[in-house]
């Protein structure tokens, strides 16, 4: 980061990237945030609507003045269709993971309980312990996974965020994808 | 057998039938390359990528054998840099390929649009640890702007093209191709007249400059008093350096260059200050310290150009004009951004300007100008010793400013950068960004290809110059002219001066004895001179610019000679370490510089 400009507090950021689903593209993105240094919440890669792209949600903390540079480095990048910061508002986030709790009869109840609160689920069960899973956003997964520490954590698995516009939402992202998609298949 | 007279071009053999047709891959490679107007490839042959050399003489591409892939890569870079089309080297797998990347770092430092073509196992043996094999796309993925594997024939053609579209478009950059070797030896049909490239790129939206950049720029500029053009590598790279003349004449404003920017502004006009940075002229220095408006064309702020970036230039608004957005704010603050190509820029931006003349700045700098031409070397009496910069200066002087001088990194290169006044666009070809040693002897060797009718010079240190010195063996077999000053000071001596200055004096690692220069040139074949007065210079340099084979010229200088006026790593800008006075030199020279050690 420029000393040189005003420090902005970071933040944490989510990107929604639209990449070819070609090999070594998520290599290239991993690379280049190593390379330059971001500090990397979480990325997930994943099919979209479009044959033959993917869609990447990049969440990352940093300022202003970064997040600006990070997005201007991304289009430097060939295999990449576009990519969009989301406004924090404007966008619907999940993070999915999976929780192995200790919960035996004399706690069951009240680990089902919480679970229930969050809108989770068991998925699986044990004399000693469950598996709960929940999708909700990063924060509703902390807050859950803080109350099941009370319980006690014996394995946490989550995938980090996906994310897209909110429906009504304007999305410059799948208006553009499908025009390039065309303009690609018509082998100009 | 190295007569000037053996051609530059290549040897029409051109016997492949070009109707629509079976092909092979190896085929398509050079077909390919014909179609982009590829004259020249730099290369070195190995197991995987012998179907493609097969292929060759049926094409009418001429292939240099380089004695080290690094030297392919240079000489691919040298020959982009002099210019301006693309250079292309070949290499085969695993050792052939992992020598390219010196090469192909050098190049993407400094923006280079470069072809490379790789060899690659079978692709049944990728990821088996197979002979010479090695991840060649992996390792080279932070070092290009893009790479490909190709493992089918059929995407050869598509493919390659696509890989050049992609180096020179927008900023330019070096891209390799990795093809294995069955997709040389597969075939397809082709159709010459089918130029479709791999994949259609990718739309880009032109971000980052505001609706009223150009309005309020110009607002700037005409309020200004003391504004300053730093045209960097950019306006080199675009052939924007009319519309710079058009811009400096309309405003005023005095140029300073970046390393790579030099000759995209003449050195010999008024308005043209220098260098700036590390080992930039005093006077531009300050000028950028004291200016009150930074007019940034085509540069990134390097840290060899700014120092400390918390005291650089205080009191200057700054405009930062550049094609790649992820340069804007990256070191730097700027108040006006503008993401476009500057050729385009300035011509957009000059007509808004008042006409200015800015005359009590230009006196000002000059008047720090006059100060700092008393401890010029060139002023300092001539004690029949050689001094770099006397040799570069006569360099200069003798070929009148028109050559494409190619040099090292190190202290000959800031020396060539302060007394070469260069005043064409591609006549300097310098590792700038990465500062790799043994760049110059091939880098010219591909500049001599792509400037056949102009003259060539190497100025390297005899460090670097050991690097890569194998390549005067290619410029034997190849016949052609390329005019080598070794600056030989029998140290390493840009990091001798860092011991001196920074690190008490203690010289470790860097005495270096040399061969016989001269006798290594008559071993290839080739002249060799040795020059140890400055008055034996001229009639050496002119014995050598008329021999018709390569020459070597060995000057014998001062051995403990520093660059200066220097600004350690770090420190701010308008601190510098200057040249001692004359009257001073002589007790400093011997003495501890203890003064003169930053803290």
């Amino acid at each position: 980061m420029s000393p040189a400009l005003v420090p902005a507090r970071p933040r944490l950021r989510t990107f929604v990237a639209t990449v070819e689903d070609v090999p070594g593209v998520l290599n290239r993105v991993a690379s280049l945030f190593r390379r330059r240094g971001y500090n990397i919440t979480s990325l997930t890669v994943g099919q979209s609507e479009l044959s033959g792209l993917s869609r990447l949600t990049i969440v990352v903390a940093c300022d202003d003045a970064t997040a600006a540079r990070l997005e201007a480095n991304l289009w430097k990048l060939v295999d990449l269709v576009e990519v969009h910061e989301l406004a924090a508002g404007e966008a619907v986030e999940r993070d999915l993971a999976l929780i192995k709790v200790k919960a035996d009869k004399t706690t069951r109840a009240q680990v089902v309980q919480a679970v229930e609160l969050f809108a989770g689920r068991v998925v699986d069960v044990a004399p000693d312990e469950l598996v709960v899973e929940i999708a909700a956003t990063r924060e509703r997964v902390d807050d859950l996974r803080r109350v099941l520490e009370t319980f006690g954590v014996v394995a946490l698995v989550r995938t980090g965020a996906i994310a897209m516009p909110r429906a009504g939402v304007d999305d410059p992202t799948r208006t553009q994808s499908q025009s390039q998609s065309q303009k690609s298949a018509s082998g100009t | 057998m190295s007569s000037a007279t053996v051609g530059l071009t290549a040897a029409a053999a051109t016997t492949a039938d070009k109707a629509p047709g079976r092909r092979t891959g190896a085929e398509m490679i050079w077909e390919v390359l014909e179609q982009e107007g590829v004259d020249v490839v730099f290369g070195y042959p190995g197991g995987a990528i012998m179907p493609a050399y097969d292929a060759l003489p049926k094409y009418a591409v001429r292939h240099v054998l380089v004695r080290h892939e690094q030297g392919a890569a240079h000489m691919a870079d040298g020959y982009a840099r002099a210019s301006g089309r693309v250079g292309v080297a070949i290499a085969t797998s695993g050792p052939g390929a992992t020598n390219l990347v010196t090469g192909i770092a050098t190049a993407m430092l400094d923006s280079i649009p470069c072809v490379f073509i790789t060899g690659q196992v079978s692709s049944h043996l990728i990821g088996t640890d197979g002979f010479q094999e090695t991840d060649v796309t992996g390792v080279t993925l932070p070092i290009t702007k893009h790479n490909w594997l190709v493992t089918r024939a059929a995407d050869v053609g598509p493919v390659l093209r696509e890989a050049f579209v992609v180096a020179r478009t927008g900023r330019p950059g070096p891209v390799l191709v990795d093809i294995t070797k069955d997709a040389q030896q597969g075939s397809c049909d082709f159709d010459p007249a089918d130029r479709r490239l791999a994949r259609v790129p990718h739309g880009r939206p032109a971000r980052g400059t505001s609706a009223d950049a150009y309005e309020r720029a110009a607002a700037l500029i005409d309020v200004a008093e003391r504004p300053l053009i730093l045209a960097g590598h950019g306006i080199v790279q675009a052939g924007a350096t009319a519309e710079l003349m058009a811009f400096v004449e309309r405003t005023g404003a005095p140029v300073a260059s970046t390393l790579l920017g030099l000759g995209g502004f003449p050195a010999t006009h008024p308005r043209a200050l220098g260098m700036m940075g590390m080992h930039g002229e005093a006077w531009v220095n300050r000028a950028v310290q004291e200016a009150d408006l930074l007019i940034a064309l085509g540069m990134r702020f390097d840290d060899r150009v700014t120092g400390n970036l918390k005291t650089y230039a205080p009191r200057a608004r700054k405009i930062h004009v550049d094609l790649d957005s992820s340069e804007i704010g990256k070191n730097v603050a700027v108040d006006i951004a503008i993401v476009d190509d500057v050729k385009r820029v300035l011509a957009a931006l000059t007509p808004r300007c008042k006409p200015a003349d800015r005359g009590p700045w230009i006196a000002r700098i000059a008047n720090e100008k006059g100060d700092a031409a008393v401890r010029d070397i060139q002023q300092l009496p001539d004690t029949g010793k050689l001094h770099a910069a006397h040799v570069i200066h006569d360099l200069w002087r003798l070929t009148e400013g028109r050559a494409v001088v190619v040099t090292d990194v190190g202290q000959h290169q800031m020396w060539e950068a302060q007394y070469y006044k260069h005043d064409h666009a591609r006549g300097l070809v310098t590792s700038g960004g990465l500062g790799t040693m043994g760049f110059a002897l091939p880098a010219a060797i591909g500049a001599r290809f792509a400037r056949p009718h102009d003259e060539v010079w190497v100025i390297a240190g005899d460090g670097g110059f050991q690097m890569t010195a194998a390549e005067l063996s290619t410029c034997a077999q190849e016949g052609i002219k390329v005019n080598i000053a070794i600056i030989n000071n029998g140290y390493l001596g840009m990091v001798r001066q860092w011991q001196e200055m920074f690190y008490g004096g203690r010289y470790v690692a860097t005495p270096m004895r040399s061969p016989d220069f001269v006798k290594l040139a008559e071993a290839h074949g080739l002249t060799g001179f040795r020059v140890t007065k400055r008055s034996e210079l001229a009639a050496v340099v002119a014995a050598a610019r008329s021999a018709p084979g390569t020459v070597v010229i060995d000057f014998r200088v001062e051995q403990e000679d520093s660059v200066y006026p220097m600004v350690p790593s770090g420190a701010d800008l308008g601190d510098m370490i200057r040249r001692p006075a004359p009257s001073v030199l002589v007790e400093t020279a011997a003495d501890s510089d203890e003064d003169e050690v930053p803290r």
